[in-house]
């Protein structure tokens, strides 16, 4: 294992720990702000067009999401362990707690991808292939184009998750972490959770709301 | 406070010095270009946005030309105009204004003011600049593209900045809202930096209340920037997908020459709202940093604390808190809920008590100090009184029923060119003028500095001052040109001659001042560690310019607040911020 020794800008490892942690807690602060706008701008919709949003949400595949969620929360079970096992110096452990967590994150890419499948089967992608049920007249095209911005995005910040573990795999296999300093998997750990979150928020808005 | 409380003339022991060897670049590449250090990572910044406000200059002439002599120019036709109008808007605001702030003056004063060796994320640093001149690139490249660049105006209202009819729908605005989204990606790179590192970089006894206002001002800004930009980031990705993919988030139904176009159900003035979320934080994102600025140059060039420091730094967080909550005294005439404006009107006139406060403390600042004439202290002067000015019509637009009469007229374009155009750019200037010494070990010249200052100062009020009156006199704006309306005298032309020409010296002293940066890169006076006799930390590193790393081995130890100017029984008439406490006094 290499010695630790922090980067020039920080007098202790500690610090550089720290550092990292609340730099990714800022991130996800701006994050934030940017899902925000775009919850907030499907709720304006939702409550200009009830009908309309309430309907189109009834053809949405609840299987998948549901499956979804319970597969991201059991990753961010699996991404404690991995951190757990960090902090304990258990190499073996934190290597297949990390390989089980990227897993899962593909499980629910493909799932995703699945349930894209099954709407594009339906007619129910906007600007592709898509054509107006009747129950879902006029403005349902708007809660399908929320729909795949808010899912694709979220997609999108799982794959760069799931790039990011294989990354701290790599220097895992290196020495770069250790007991005394297992920072940078931290920092993917709270960003693998605020994804995680993300997906609780968008899965009630997208799946629950319109079916109540 | 200005002292620390260590017990009788006790010194805190240097930071300790690992016995490993400072990583440096090596090679020219990463030493000049792909270089990590934040110095050098705010001279790209800043030589970048000049380049590009250089751009927004010109286009400025180019309207003035057209509202002084309409007709006489055949190469500025209608759609032209409105191109130049957006263009200038933008690049100003954002492609110069914030990123010279927070990527110029941020990265470099940060981390030598707080008595860091570097920002704390060095490498995302780096990777911010080459992401901000992939936007600027791009947002350049919209002159080029077939159609021109957009001419939807600089808040790029939908619906028609994406229909046919309005200039560069084609290329243009694609080229606006990538270059937007690119530059809110580098910049959340560089705006974690800025804010963990004032959180978490600062020197041993660097505590938040004695950090200068300059880092507390851009720091704050960094702040809200964050918050702030995600919402134009979401607005610019749902516009983009409108034009390309044609979807209607913002997009009402619409009939075009009798066609129903293919678009329904979105609301134009949701883009407002986010826009604006974005528009009204932005405007002080200019102004903090320069607040910040403003209150270091007066407090160095009087020879005197900062008259209530507690204060200032309240005011600075109370403004950027109540920034977020006057977005909409922007849309007054919009459409939205009438109930709406007496909120936002409330709300927006609290912001002129801690605004208040911030100019009777400069004031109070000033009085009976030992005030040098320096030009960074004139344009600091020059700061107050064209904040305060541009300041007094904001409370006038502020109110609904002033606001509505006025709100499409030139008065607007006065009120917004005074306090966030000509007031931050005149800080921006003496930011310059003041850390030029630093930044290069050479003065700049001070005559011509002088004559820059006085063209640029009296020229923009010139320029400014008659626009109020036609904007009261009803002359609207972003007109091409005014025609034979009735309602406008002979004199408006008079007056637009006038202030075109005025422009032209104005932008011609710009020129000057450029030249004066690269003159006295090799001619300037030598400028030794300290010119200015300045308490902050950034004027005494061991070497001038400061290395990569800034502090050689030793980080400096902070014993007190950063205004310790006159101090009744001190040596000199400033005590460093890193000077003991028994070192100070008189022997």
């Amino acid at each position: 294992m290499r010695s630790l020794h922090p980067e020039i800008q920080y007098a202790t490892l500690s610090q550089q720990g720290e550092t990292a942690q609340l730099g990714m807690w800022v991130f996800i602060a701006t994050e934030t702000l940017f899902f925000g706008a775009l919850i907030f701008a499907y709720y304006i919709y939702r409550n200009a067009y009830p009908k309309e949003f309430s309907e189109a949400a009834k053809n949405t595949v609840l299987w998948c999401g549901s499956l979804n969620i319970g597969i991201l929360l059991t990753s961010s079970l699996t991404m404690v362990l991995a951190i757990d096992a960090a902090a304990d110096g258990r190499r073996r452990a934190l290597r297949n707690w990390l390989l089980a967590t990227a897993a899962l994150g593909i499980v629910f890419i493909c799932i995703k991808g699945f349930e894209w499948y099954l709407d594009y089967s339906n007619q129910e992608v906007p600007s592709i292939n898509f054509i107006i049920k009747p129950e879902e007249a006029p403005a349902g095209e708007l809660f399908w184009v929320f729909y795949f911005i808010a899912t694709g995005l979220h997609a999108l910040h799982l794959t760069i998750g799931i790039g990011l573990i294989f990354y701290t795999l790599s220097r895992v296999r290196r020495g770069d972490l250790a007991p005394a300093y297992y920072a940078p998997l931290e920092v993917v750990g709270l960003y693998w959770s605020f994804v995680d979150t993300v997906w609780i928020f968008l899965y009630p808005t997208i799946y629950l709301v319109g079916r109540s | 406070m200005s002292d620390v409380a260590l017990g009788a003339g006790g010194t805190i022991p240097p930071a300790e010095v690992e016995d490993v060897e400072l990583y440096h670049p090596k090679s020219w590449v990463t030493k000049y270009v792909f270089c990590q250090d934040a110095k050098v990572i705010a001279l790209q910044y800043s030589a970048t946005a000049l380049a590009i406000g250089l751009v927004a200059l010109v286009l400025s002439w180019l309207m003035r030309l057209q509202l002084a002599f309409p007709g006489q120019f055949s190469f500025i036709q209608p759609a032209d105009y409105y191109q130049y109008i957006t263009m200038h808007g933008m690049i100003m605001v954002i492609y110069l204004l914030t990123a010279l702030f927070l990527g110029g003056f941020g990265n470099y004063l940060i981390p030598l003011m707080l008595g860091a060796r570097d920002m704390v994320f060095p490498y995302v640093n780096m990777l911010s600049y080459w992401v901000y001149l992939l936007a600027v690139l791009v947002l350049a490249a919209g002159f080029f593209v077939p159609g021109g660049p957009t001419g939807a105006g600089w808040t790029l209202y939908p619906p028609q900045a994406i229909l046919s009819g309005t200039p560069g729908t084609d290329w243009g605005i694609i080229t606006m809202l990538a270059s937007l989204i690119l530059f809110i990606i580098g910049f959340t790179m560089g705006g974690l930096n800025y804010v963990v590192t004032v959180l978490q970089g600062r020197t041993r006894g660097m505590t938040l209340m004695r950090m200068p206002l300059t880092v507390w001002g851009i720091f704050t800004a960094t702040v809200m920037a964050l918050l702030a930009f995600p919402a134009l980031f979401a607005a610019c990705v749902m516009m983009l997908l409108d034009r390309l993919l044609g979807t209607s988030f913002f997009m009402p139904a619409i009939v075009a020459m009798g066609q129903p176009l293919n678009y329904g159900g979105g609301s134009p003035i949701l883009w407002q709202h986010l826009f604006w979320f974005f528009g009204h934080p932005e405007v002080y994102i200019v102004a903090l940093p320069a607040f910040g600025i403003v209150s270091d140059l007066i407090s160095t060039h009087a020879r005197k604390n900062i008259f209530g420091y507690r204060m200032m730094v309240w005011a600075i967080v109370g403004i950027g808190a109540l920034s977020f909550i006057v977005w909409a005294h922007h849309m007054y005439i919009s459409g939205m809920n009438p109930r709406f404006g007496f909120f936002f009107a409330t709300t927006t006139l609290i912001i002129a008590v801690p605004t208040a406060i911030k100019v009777y403390n400069w004031v109070l600042t000033l009085w009976r100090g030992d005030i040098h004439l320096t030009v960074p202290m004139l344009f600091a002067l020059a700061f107050i009184v064209t904040f305060v000015n541009g300041g007094l019509t904001g409370l006038f637009l502020g109110n609904v029923v002033v606001d509505v009469p006025l709100s499409a007229t030139m008065f607007v374009v006065a009120h917004f060119h005074m306090v966030m155009g000509i007031a931050p750019i005149l800080v921006v200037f003496g930011g310059i003028y003041h850390w030029y010494p630093k930044v290069t070990g050479r003065m700049l010249n001070d005559v011509m500095g002088k004559f820059h200052f006085w063209v640029t100062f009296l020229g923009a009020y010139a320029i400014f001052f008659p626009m109020h009156y036609l904007g009261l006199m009803g002359v609207p704006r972003r007109y091409y040109e005014l025609g034979d309306a009735a309602f406008v005298p002979p004199s408006a032309a008079t007056l637009n001659i006038f202030m075109t020409v005025a422009a032209l010296f104005v932008g011609f002293a710009q020129l000057v001042f450029l030249f004066n940066l690269i003159w006295s890169l090799f001619k300037g006076n030598a400028a030794g560690p300290n010119p200015w006799h300045a308490t902050t930390l950034e004027w005494q590193t061991p070497t001038t310019p400061p290395p990569h790393g800034n502090w050689g081995k030793q980080l400096p130890v902070v014993y007190r607040w950063a205004y310790d100017y006159s101090v009744p029984g001190a040596k000199q008439d400033f005590i460093p911020q890193n000077q003991p406490p028994a070192a100070s006094l008189a022997t």
